[in-house]
């Protein structure tokens, strides 16, 4: 996919966040937003894997360890042809498959069921650690979070994997600069992000995480990359391109009301017209 | 006739050796099976493991929690990681990580845990998990396998690798003595094996507290009282029939584990007797506190989990 592909791409997976969330009146659009761009360059252009066959055995494998933005990875899958678009109304309904946080035994696509911070990155590793064992040539991506990094699980992992330098590993990190209590620097800074995963031997990009270039630019660098994993620390805008939720703590896990709902289409109407100009 | 023979004349091997040599052997059939340790190979036995087989054994630093998600995300590709460290690390530190990355997800994920209980011995309080079962039991899926002995222990780590899902393998640091060694043992996930049959009571006893529950019903023996003895080494699923089957045949059972009597055997078999066949029933273990630092036999004895203490503690409570 060429860049403006991506972009429109990620402006209908923002519609499908939104749409999920309202229909489930709960859920966690701020951090799905964010990522956008993440999911969307993974799912469209990086990872190796068939909506048709999503058990594909040498398939690249993704973790979603900042669970919670489970509305942002459905959004993408159902975009990507894993499930039908409307199911995402059935986001955290009463008996449907679209659970709060990811299920892997009930959601194609899903490759790791998550949602306790810290987790995923775990398992990620024992899937990168299993591709090596077997001398597959898939790749391993895990998303965390940036206040999801203040689990110590998330550094004994860390440490593995740079220790087996684990090069088929890629941790992305949203680094939104808010979790729920407010900005995660008043909060119980994790910051410097990079040194600490560079202390752990981790090959570390900084790069705008909402910017196709340079997501572009830094899975090719981390593909290149051999003998460590690589830590993509992606400076990310928290509720991107929804005006009342952009930077807002407020937005971190909760759903609009219909006016807002209104409100929050509309902007995305206008990012998605603006790039059909 | 003693439920045992001679208990003195028994070898004596801890259960932790059996799952560390059950390994070996599983590994010769299976090159999908991985042991990964978190520093503790040699106290788990899985060092013998790891010298017949050193690139299939993970040992993952002192990082109990990482070592189970690193499992969990093993299993999704293939393998079928036996997990091994303390009871009290495997189901204590780790349990929402058993919960969540092993359990939710239902995977094929073995938990090797060892120095289970009071027999720990020496350690003392802070090593000697009495709680694990009940944390294992109450996750759904989880099977729960305590075995009695070598023989059995041995058995139970070959059908946790052909049962397709999450197992908890409880075994001990302490040896005890080789009571399934006869031609006819089999062993089978979930049911429960008839030692003694008798009238009177039943004991269901489980681990390392079966071959003491056999002593202490030959010294019932003698005072005229006919035990029946049951070896529940799967506590999840429990045997509910063969349970119900005894109660109402002896309406008068004992539990004997060497665990809290809160959400072990006991419970278990509280729980299903409860429901289906309200019996009087006394459960011996550790009665709702920690453990302390001692020889384990003195402990045993101290707890009144060996012969001398389930008998005299039957006899009281007739």
């Amino acid at each position: 996919m060429n860049k403006l592909e991506l972009q429109k791409t990620a402006v209908e997976i923002r519609k499908g966040i939104i749409n999920g969330v309202h229909s489930a009146k709960a859920g966690h659009p701020g951090g799905s937003l964010s990522a956008t761009e993440i999911y969307t360059y993974l799912y469209f252009e990086e990872m190796n894997i068939d909506p048709k066959n999503p058990k594909m055995e040498n398939r690249d494998r993704f973790v979603l360890s900042k669970g919670h933005t489970a509305p942002g990875l459905y959004s993408t899958l159902a975009n990507r042809g894993f499930f039908p678009v409307e199911d995402l109304l059935t986001l955290r309904h009463t008996g449907s498959y679209l659970q709060g946080h990811p299920d892997m035994k009930h959601i194609p696509g899903v490759d790791m069921s998550s949602g306790s911070l810290g987790q995923g990155l775990s398992a990620a590793v024992g899937m990168a650690l299993a591709g090596k064992i077997d001398n597959k040539d898939y790749r391993v991506y895990v998303l965390c979070g940036d206040g999801e990094i203040e689990e110590g699980q998330i550094w004994e992992a860390a440490m593995f994997a740079g220790h087996r330098k684990l090069d088929n590993l890629v941790v992305i990190v949203d680094n939104n600069n808010l979790q729920i209590d407010g900005p995660i620097d008043e909060v119980c800074s994790p910051y410097p992000i990079d040194k600490k995963f560079e202390a752990f031997n981790f090959h570390v990009i900084n790069i705008n995480g909402n910017d196709f270039d340079e997501l572009d630019k830094a899975f090719k660098e981390a593909r290149a990359t051999k003998g460590m994993p690589t830590a993509i620390v992606a400076h990310t805008l928290k509720g991107k391109d929804v005006s009342f939720m952009e930077n807002s703590v407020e937005w971190h896990g909760k759903a609009p009301n219909d006016e807002q709902y209104e409100i929050a289409m509309n902007d995305l109407k206008k990012v998605g017209d603006a790039l059909c100009q | 006739m003693p439920v045992i023979g001679n208990i003195n004349d028994l070898p004596k091997i801890a259960t932790r050796e059996s799952y560390g040599n059950a390994l070996v052997e599983l590994g010769k059939e299976h090159d999908n099976l991985l042991v990964l340790d978190a520093d503790l190979a040699a106290a788990t036995k899985t060092g013998t493991f790891k010298k017949v087989f050193p690139e299939r054994h993970i040992d993952c630093g002192i990082a109990e929690a990482n070592m189970t998600g690193i499992a969990a995300g093993l299993s999704t590709c293939g393998k079928v990681p036996f997990i091994s460290t303390f009871a009290m690390f495997a189901a204590g530190r780790s349990y929402e990580q058993v919960r969540n990355s092993i359990g939710y997800p239902h995977l094929n994920v073995k938990i090797g845990a060892t120095h289970a209980g009071i027999s720990v011995g020496e350690d003392g309080a802070s090593h000697q998990c009495n709680e694990d079962m009940a944390l294992m039991r109450a996750i759904p899926g989880m099977v729960v396998i305590n075995p009695s002995d070598d023989v059995e222990a041995k058995a139970a780590v070959k059908a946790a690798y052909d049962h397709e899902g999450p197992v908890y393998l409880r075994f001990g640091r302490l040896a005890v003595p080789v009571i399934n060694d006869r031609p006819d043992y089999k062993f089978e996930i979930g049911k429960g094996v008839t030692l003694k049959e008798g009238k009177d009571l039943t004991i269901f006893a489980t681990g390392l507290c079966v071959s003491e529950a056999c002593v202490a019903a030959d010294m019932l023996e003698k005072d005229g009282i006919d035990v029946e003895v049951i070896n529940i080494h799967t506590v999840k699923p429990l045997d509910e029939d063969l349970v119900v089957k005894s109660a109402s045949k002896t309406k008068r059972v004992f539990t004997v584990e060497e665990h809290s009597v809160i959400g072990g055997l006991g419970a278990a078999v509280s729980e299903v007797l409860g429901e289906k066949c309200p019996t009087k029933i006394t459960r011996l273990g550790v009665q709702d506190v920690f453990g302390e630092s001692g020889p384990a036999k003195e402990l045993l004895h101290k707890f009144e989990l060996d012969a001398e203490g389930i008998y005299k503690n039957i006899k009281a409570n007739l």
